[in-house]
């Protein structure tokens, strides 16, 4: 039988840069190679020497798209290093800003870059004329997240409020009536939205994914949790290292996460809803259930659902904090720097972002790890790839070429966090 | 419908922030997609409309020998190329491997530097090829992203100032930080981003670059006086726009 290959060049519809190389011999295909070619920017590199002051900034620049994941994890970090722990209302603003953040990500995805896969349009525009309301819906609910990111944030890009020991400037209470009444509004759209991606036609398709994510005691997870797994990892966050290694590989400029004993691992929507099912209200376990989900989905085409699901959550959980919002009396409370090694891990929208740093006693950064959610999910994409595009093997490239985008886009893959962009070849023999 | 002009967008080395800022017009996007034909913008589409193209936004620097001849073959294509963004006009963050050694750099972050391919520098668009707007920013204001494209369509120039954040303060009634003791980059970064760090109880910290002709020397005496140590001072300008001459050549004054 032939050799083929077939190819991506570009990869349409997600953050950043990669192709995708599949090689398929003797109607099997042998392997699938998720490039990453996206620059390398080294932020690790020039993090070194930097103030623990300077961090929040410089790390949101790694990416546009999800800037709070990064200044959290990294705050975090800079809080466990330096011993400081944050409660009471400031904390409860860390996790509300962070719903903005998962708004306004999940609703760009799930409306503008994914929903178009479902329905045969080549983006979310081109689909508003057919589907002008739920469009412009979308558009709504994006647009409360990023309102609640700018009102506490400063900016919905690369916010300038947030510091070591909590914010430079907290709102008070009345500024939220407005946005309180638009996220009302909003989380009537989530639910519509909801109820509308559980209608689309889903390739089949369950894949034995080990589940990677935090688990808080009360909460669906934000900032805080031990990092948990379907398959038994259950360990602080400090001893990631342990269980988890990066490797590199020649095709992508952004490191591959393993766990050391087993291999590939998926973090994100599927494994925080799967990990953390019983920690959502009753009515958005409701909703997920008439939207055709159980309590764990394995199905990645699904994340689509899972998204909406905690797009409901997050406007939700928004208004509880609002709710029970009363101003604290400092917007941060006092950090001293000390020669520490501290850990911060979160949930962004596409799953955990961990960092580690090692400062001086003057709260300069003498080493820097930052491992993204899209590097982890690397070896995932290339597992559901081989699977998506083994089952259709037969078919004509250009069917396998956008059946397998697809499967790529269900990642919702932020390759400029990774490092960046996405190219396909299929090679055949 | 008459023919609209073709919008394409480009990235480089960058985070996306800037061309998200297009689809964070949620207001306005649809509109504005029924005056300019969205022809290649492959962040938010799969349909793709060969150039040439009218209008150009070009986001992120240029930091590989691919990506320096690629931003040649985007001029050919564009009528008109806006820069969008402290990458694209001043090399963004990034630059700071300008100044460091390379290979230490691909070394810190990557266990096999073999594989990575990288130019010692990250430089803006216009080291390469001319730019016929820069707009500032990290990360650009979507509404002057709007007047630009408004402009364009409408055969002007862009309706942008370019003096400082003070500028800002004052318009929107903020009292100066630097009064209350807090360095700021204010007084000699270029406005647009509204004054948004003051507002917030802190110094700006310069992401949208140097202002037209800055008075960099005199500001740096200030901070001395505020308490402000030379590596201080010397990292302030190091940062989002470490390499836009003006600031680069206020931070050499406070090296080791």
């Amino acid at each position: 039988m032939p050799t083929k290959t077939i190819k991506v060049d570009y990869l349409a519809r997600v953050e950043g840069e990669g192709a995708l190389d599949l090689f398929i011999e003797g109607g099997e295909v042998k392997s699938a190679n998720l490039r990453i070619f996206e620059p390398p920017r080294f932020f690790e590199a020039f993090l070194r020497g930097r103030s623990y002051k300077e961090l929040p900034d410089i790390v949101a620049r790694i990416c546009g798209i999800c800037p709070i994941a990064y200044q959290m994890s990294a705050t975090h970090a800079v809080e466990n290093a330096f011993g400081v722990s944050i409660g009471g209302q400031l904390r409860a603003l860390r996790r509300l800003i962070y719903c903005g953040e998962w708004i306004e990500s999940h609703a760009l995805h799930v409306l503008m870059l994914h929903a178009p896969d479902f329905l045969g349009y080549p983006d979310g525009i081109a689909m508003s004329r057919d589907h002008g309301e739920i469009v412009r819906g979308g558009l709504k609910l994006k647009k409360a997240g990023n309102d609640l990111m700018r009102l506490l944030g400063g900016r919905e890009i690369h916010p300038v409020s947030i510091r070591a020991g909590g914010f430079y400037h907290v709102p008070r209470k009345r500024d939220f009536e407005p946005i309180a009444e638009d996220l009302r509004r909003a989380h009537e759209i989530a639910v519509a939205l909801l109820r509308w991606v559980g209608t689309f036609e889903f390739p089949e398709l369950e894949q034995d994914y080990e589940f990677v994510a935090l688990r808080h005691p009360h909460e669906y997870p934000f900032n805080e949790g031990r990092l948990v797994s379907s398959k038994g990892i259950d360990i602080d966050i400090a001893d990631y290292e342990s269980i988890f290694e990066e490797r590199h590989v020649a095709h992508s400029t952004a490191l591959h996460s393993v766990i050391k004993d087993r291999g590939a691992y998926l973090v994100g929507p599927l494994a925080r809803y799967a990990l953390n099912f019983d920690r959502l209200s009753p009515d958005v376990q409701a909703l997920a259930g008439e939207a055709g989900l159980g309590p764990v989905c394995r199905n990645p085409f699904k994340s689509i659902i899972v998204r909406s699901v905690e797009l409901v959550h997050a406007c939700e959980e928004a208004l509880r904090v609002i709710a029970a919002y009363e101003e604290p009396d400092r917007p941060f409370v006092q950090v001293e720097p000390r020669a520490a090694t501290g850990f911060g891990c979160t949930e962004a929208p596409r799953g955990i972002c961990w960092h580690r740093y090692d400062f001086n006693a003057e709260g300069d950064i003498e080493k820097a790890r930052i491992v993204p959610p899209t590097s982890q999910n690397q070896p995932s994409i290339e597992a559901d790839l081989k699977e998506v595009a083994g089952m259709m093997v037969d078919e004509p490239d250009d069917v396998i070429r956008h059946r397998c985008e697809q499967a790529i886009r269900n990642y919702d893959p932020c390759i400029s966090c990774s490092a960046h962009f996405l190219k396909l070849q299929v090679h055949r023999s | 419908m008459a023919e609209r002009p073709r919008l394409a967008v480009w990235k480089f080395a960058s985070c996306d922030g800037c061309q998200l800022s297009l689809l964070d017009c949620e207001d306005e996007l649809l509109a504005l997609a029924d005056v300019i034909q969205i022809a290649n913008f492959p962040e938010a589409s799969s349909a793709y409309v060969e150039g040439p193209y009218e209008l150009s936004l070009v986001e992120g620097s240029v930091t590989n020998a691919h990506d320096a001849e690629r931003i040649l073959e985007v001029r050919k294509q564009s009528k008109f190329l806006v820069t969008i963004g402290a990458c694209a006009t001043a090399g963004g963050i990034q630059a700071l491997k300008n100044f460091a050694d390379a290979a230490d750099f691909v070394a810190a972050v990557y266990a096999s530097p073999a594989y990575i391919s990288t130019l010692a520098t990250s430089t803006p668009i216009s080291a390469h090829v001319p730019v016929d707007y820069e707009l500032r920013g990290c990360p650009i204001n979507k509404t002057q992203l709007l007047e630009v494209i408004s402009a364009f369509l409408a055969g002007r120039k862009p309706s942008i100032l370019s003096n400082s954040v003070c500028i800002e303060c004052k318009q929107r009634g903020t009292v100066c930080v630097m009064v209350k003791g807090t360095p700021c980059l204010g007084p000699v970064t270029h406005a647009g981003c509204g004054a948004i760090c003051p507002a917030y109880g802190r110094g700006c910290y310069g992401c949208y670059g140097p202002m037209e002709t800055p008075n960099t020397g005199s500001l740096a005496q200030h901070w001395k006086t505020l308490g402000e140590s030379p590596s201080g001072i010397y990292r302030a300008f190091q940062t989002f726009n470490a390499a836009a001459e003006e600031f680069r050549k206020e931070a050499e004054r406070h090296a080791d």
